[in-house]
């Protein structure tokens, strides 16, 4: 077969490890986007918007990415639109992720304590007002460590991305090992890429955590 | 272009997809069922003052949570391969699911351990429990109590993640799913219906676990709430 492991094997596994970056920082936007906007929606004043909201949610957080990811891929192609597999993972994982975060945010902004908005109530901010000037800048304090924590999951996730053809750092591993043959090594030097990318944000996550720990009761029932 | 959605042609492969339903739901039931005793070990042996042993399992919890399940499946499947160990997809998606949920389940437990206070174990020590009675009733139980809402989430999402078990040829749901795509041409169709069942199996799971919650634990059943 195709000979041993060389340089430039290693770089296209690191060119995969850039996308693989590329598409977690894609991911983050676009769900960050659109799971602040499922955030707002899900404690919105109005009924038919928590609703639809929160169905949203149960839809997504009950269904595989794998199949989120099928979905995008032909689904994108079924209405007509003829896209790279960058978009299609691009756009399911802005759909998975958004879900995940959009609960993560509002738990963090129904987390905030209620004479919180009382008071801002009391001094007759607006809704509007309410939410940029108090609420939310207190809510972000609290969200950073379970989002930081997700950022991992994100990252993992995108290993899925390979099966709709998208050349990230998984693919690239299988591509190497379609002329290599050499499984155990290259699934292993990948494991230890992603291990690397993930593992620093996991100690910045837990380090967060206690941080926001400090001084507050446990969260558990007790 | 419009979408011409024809999804009769793909609802009568509907043993295939009940088929695959069972499969995926086997398959999490095995890994849960496994990943549960292998991560509670995991949790006992990360509290234990045995400096070896608290390492290693530290070492387990943190290279699985922070690397993919597909990385993880391919490095035992075509890894076992190549050094000459044949085993089927499917026992392979049985052990790369148990070992990975085992370290979630680690961390839970460890979680649900250090909410037991010191004094409930000082207090059933001197009223002369064994030490197996100790770690069994005040404990180990009180821990899952605590931590049965977070433990059955993650359940939950090892079933979703066992789709992932199609990339080794695993035999469940989406496997299923690719193979009827592939013969109808109508993946779009296809994949909405697996969507559809995923959802079903879900809220399934849920309210198993939900009802497996209030015969495990009377005092949830009284109270609504653990403890």
């Amino acid at each position: 077969m195709g000979g041993h492991l060389n340089v430039n094997h290693l770089i296209f596994l690191g060119q995969g490890a850039l996308w693989t970056i590329g598409l977690s920082l894609i991911a983050l936007a676009g769900g960050g986007i659109v799971g602040f906007v499922i955030a707002l929606a899900r404690i919105s004043p109005l009924r038919s918007i928590r609703l639809v909201s929160a169905a949203y949610v149960q839809l997504v957080q009950g269904t595989p990415l794998l199949v989120i990811l099928f979905l995008g891929y032909f689904g994108l192609a079924a209405v007509g639109i003829r896209t790279s597999s960058l978009v299609a993972a691009g756009v399911s994982l802005t759909i998975y992720v958004a879900a995940y975060l959009g609960e993560i945010w509002r738990g963090s902004i129904e987390s905030v304590p209620k004479p919180q908005w009382e008071a801002a109530e009391g001094l007759a901010l607006s809704r509007t007002q309410r939410m940029m000037k108090v609420i939310l800048p207190q809510a972000i304090r609290i969200a950073t460590p379970p989002t930081v924590g997700f950022m991992v999951q994100i990252i993992k996730n995108t290993s899925l991305a390979s099966v709709v053809g998208f050349v990230e750092l998984m693919r690239s591993g299988q591509i190497v090992n379609n002329s290599l043959f050499e499984p155990f090594a290259i699934y292993a030097i990948i494991a230890v890429v992603y291990f690397a990318l993930c593992y620093p944000l996991s100690l910045l996550s837990q380090k967060l955590e206690r941080r926001m720990g400090r001084g507050r009761v446990n969260l558990a029932p007790a | 272009m419009g979408i011409q959605l024809d999804f009769p042609a793909v609802l009568e492969r509907w043993p295939s997809f009940l088929g695959g339903a069972v499969l995926t739901l086997e398959l999490a039931f095995l890994a849960t069922v496994l990943g549960a005793t292998l991560g509670t070990l995991a949790a006992v042996g990360r509290g234990t003052r045995h400096r070896l042993i608290s390492g290693a399992c530290k070492a387990y919890v943190e290279a699985i949570r922070n690397t993919p399940l597909l990385v993880q499946l391919f490095l035992v499947y075509f890894g076992l391969a190549s050094i000459g160990l044949k085993f089927s997809a499917f026992s392979v998606a049985v052990a790369a699911l148990t070992i990975n949920v085992g370290a979630y389940t680690a961390e839970i437990m460890r979680a649900g351990f250090e909410a037991i206070p010191r004094g409930q174990i000082e207090a059933a020590e001197g009223l002369a429990l064994s030490y197996f009675q100790v770690y069994w009733h005040v404990i180990l139980l009180p821990a899952v109590e605590r931590v049965y809402p977070a433990l059955t989430s993650q359940f939950v999402l090892l079933m979703l993640a066992s789709s992932v078990c199609s990339q080794i040829s695993a035999e469940e749901l989406t496997a299923a799913a690719n193979y009827i795509q592939s013969d109808t041409y109508r993946a779009f169709e296809t994949y909405i219906i697996v969507a559809v069942l995923y959802v079903v199996l879900s809220l399934v799971m849920r309210a198993g676990f939900w009802g497996l919650g209030l015969l495990l634990f009377p005092r949830r059943r009284r109270l609504g709430t653990p403890l």
